[in-house]
């Protein structure tokens, strides 16, 4: 016992440097696994008060593209007024027999916030979006966040009072189901890490004959986003020649770079979805 | 004092370069980010104890984690090097030299020769170990080989850029 505490003593710098690199392990692979860690929601809170001061000064000198994005928003806002429709004239129609009870009663299910984005990366492998918006602000997890010019983000991965972070399209998990506008066949959007301008489109089942320069919008199966936001452009085609699906590079039409407000996306019906969705699965 | 003063006013500096200009800049290629926080650690006084280095490495680079989302991950490459460090310096330094203990390894205190030899062994394994761990989560080799090279090479570009442009001459004899 004495000689292992001498041989501790002896090496004591080398010692900490273990435990040191152990210390920093365990809190690399448990943070990898469950994004609701304590270190992780401390840290949330302290970077992203450093990370919100540095962002004022750098929104000052982005208030010019800003403006900018906001005039074209709100331009494609104006154009989808209610006066600009005419409304369909019924009255022409004598023989109706089925009347719906009240057409112009509809259920809403998708609710927008806005929210600032503090802190962003797309250097990394795992990409995150820290966002201004919290729990208190009504920012639950799995909302979907798009951009203000309707291509989509990412999903909120972890929430505390007055901070979200989000999980970016560039992340090496982020799975997305997606379509092609062309077929409306359904794949799964992914990145593969390498440059933070192309995604890729996986499972398209080789029926679908995709060309160069097909929108791909999100579909119409996920729980998270609405349907039909723009996700980006097919720019080329991977046949695998062992595999029975396609694989599509897509430009992203997401600006990662100078992201400055998101929209998040509630779906009110979410739970509901879920629910019915895992139900099925105990009937094998 | 003035030495303790010194380092932390440099600890801070390059914090802010990594976290605020360097993280932000779109990548030029998916092999290169551009790091130079671990400059702190090269440029430590010589007299700078093992423990010292290899606590400060570990301070550094878990700040740095908790502003880029990956905690441990450069806290452990980072207290890595600060443990080589003496070990580096003692097989490429004359005697002399390293008995200087309150100067700090730099292209006038050191010769040219020696210290590009101590950037690179440096920057390779704080490198070499940061990319192996993240391979180790997302497994393909040519990307690991590709980016410990090419980021090793851009970080040693900025390192002597800073070298250069912070005039240090004046540590020279």
């Amino acid at each position: 016992m004495k000689n292992i505490i001498g041989f501790i003593r002896q090496n004591y710098t080398f010692f900490s440097l273990l435990i040191l690199q152990i210390v920093s392990l365990v809190m690399l692979s448990s943070y990898s696994k469950s994004h609701q860690t304590f270190f992780g929601n401390w840290n949330n809170t302290i970077a992203g008060k450093v990370n919100s001061k540095y962002n004022e000064w750098a929104y000052f000198f982005n208030l010019k593209a800003t403006n900018a994005k906001l005039v074209a928003e709100n331009v494609a806002l104006r154009n989808e007024l209610a006066q600009n429709f005419v409304p369909y004239d019924t009255s022409v129609k004598s023989g109706t027999l089925i009347l719906r009870k009240d057409s112009l009663e509809k259920i809403r299910k998708f609710f927008y916030y806005p929210a600032k984005v503090v802190g962003n990366s797309f250097t990394l492998q795992k990409n995150y979006i820290t966002i201004e918006r919290g729990g208190l602000q009504g920012v639950k997890k799995d909302m979907a966040a798009i951009s203000p010019d309707g291509s989509i983000v990412g999903v909120v991965v972890e929430v505390n009072d007055n901070y979200s972070k989000i999980m970016s399209l560039l992340h090496r998990n982020s799975k997305v189901s997606a379509m092609l506008k062309r077929d409306r066949i359904a794949g799964s959007i992914e990145w593969d890490g390498n440059s933070p301008d192309i995604l890729l489109l996986k499972n398209i089942s080789k029926s679908a004959s995709p060309k160069i320069g097909d929108t791909v919008l999100t579909s119409p199966y996920s729980s998270s986003f609405p349907a039909q936001l723009m996700i980006g452009k097919v720019t080329s085609i991977i046949k695998g020649p062992s595999s029975n699906f396609l694989t599509l590079n897509i430009k992203s039409a997401t600006n990662f770079y100078n992201l400055e407000f998101v929209y998040l996306v509630q779906n009110k019906r979410m739970e509901a979805q879920a629910d019915i969705e895992q139900k099925g699965e105990g009937n094998e | 004092m003035n030495n303790l003063l010194k380092n932390s006013v440099r600890f801070i500096l390059f914090l802010l370069i990594q976290i605020i200009i360097l993280n932000e800049i779109p990548p030029i290629h998916q092999f290169i980010t551009p790091y130079l926080y671990f400059i702190f650690i090269l440029w430590l006084p010589f007299g700078t104890s093992r423990i010292a280095t290899t606590l400060l490495g570990f301070v550094i680079g878990y700040t740095l984690d908790m502003f880029t989302n990956t905690p441990g991950l450069h806290a452990a490459a980072a207290s890595l090097i600060g443990y080589l460090r003496p070990t580096i310096l003692n097989i490429l330094l004359a005697q002399q030299v390293s008995e200087e203990l309150s100067k700090e390894p730099s292209i006038g205190s050191m010769g040219w020769g020696p210290f590009m030899i101590y950037i690179f062994a440096m920057t390779f394994i704080h490198h070499f170990y940061l990319v192996l761990l993240e391979w180790l989560q997302f497994g393909d080799f040519g990307y690991f080989i590709g980016k410990v090279f090419f980021t090793s090479g851009m970080s040693m570009l900025l390192i002597l850029l800073a070298e250069l442009l912070l005039n240090r001459r004046k540590l020279k004899r």
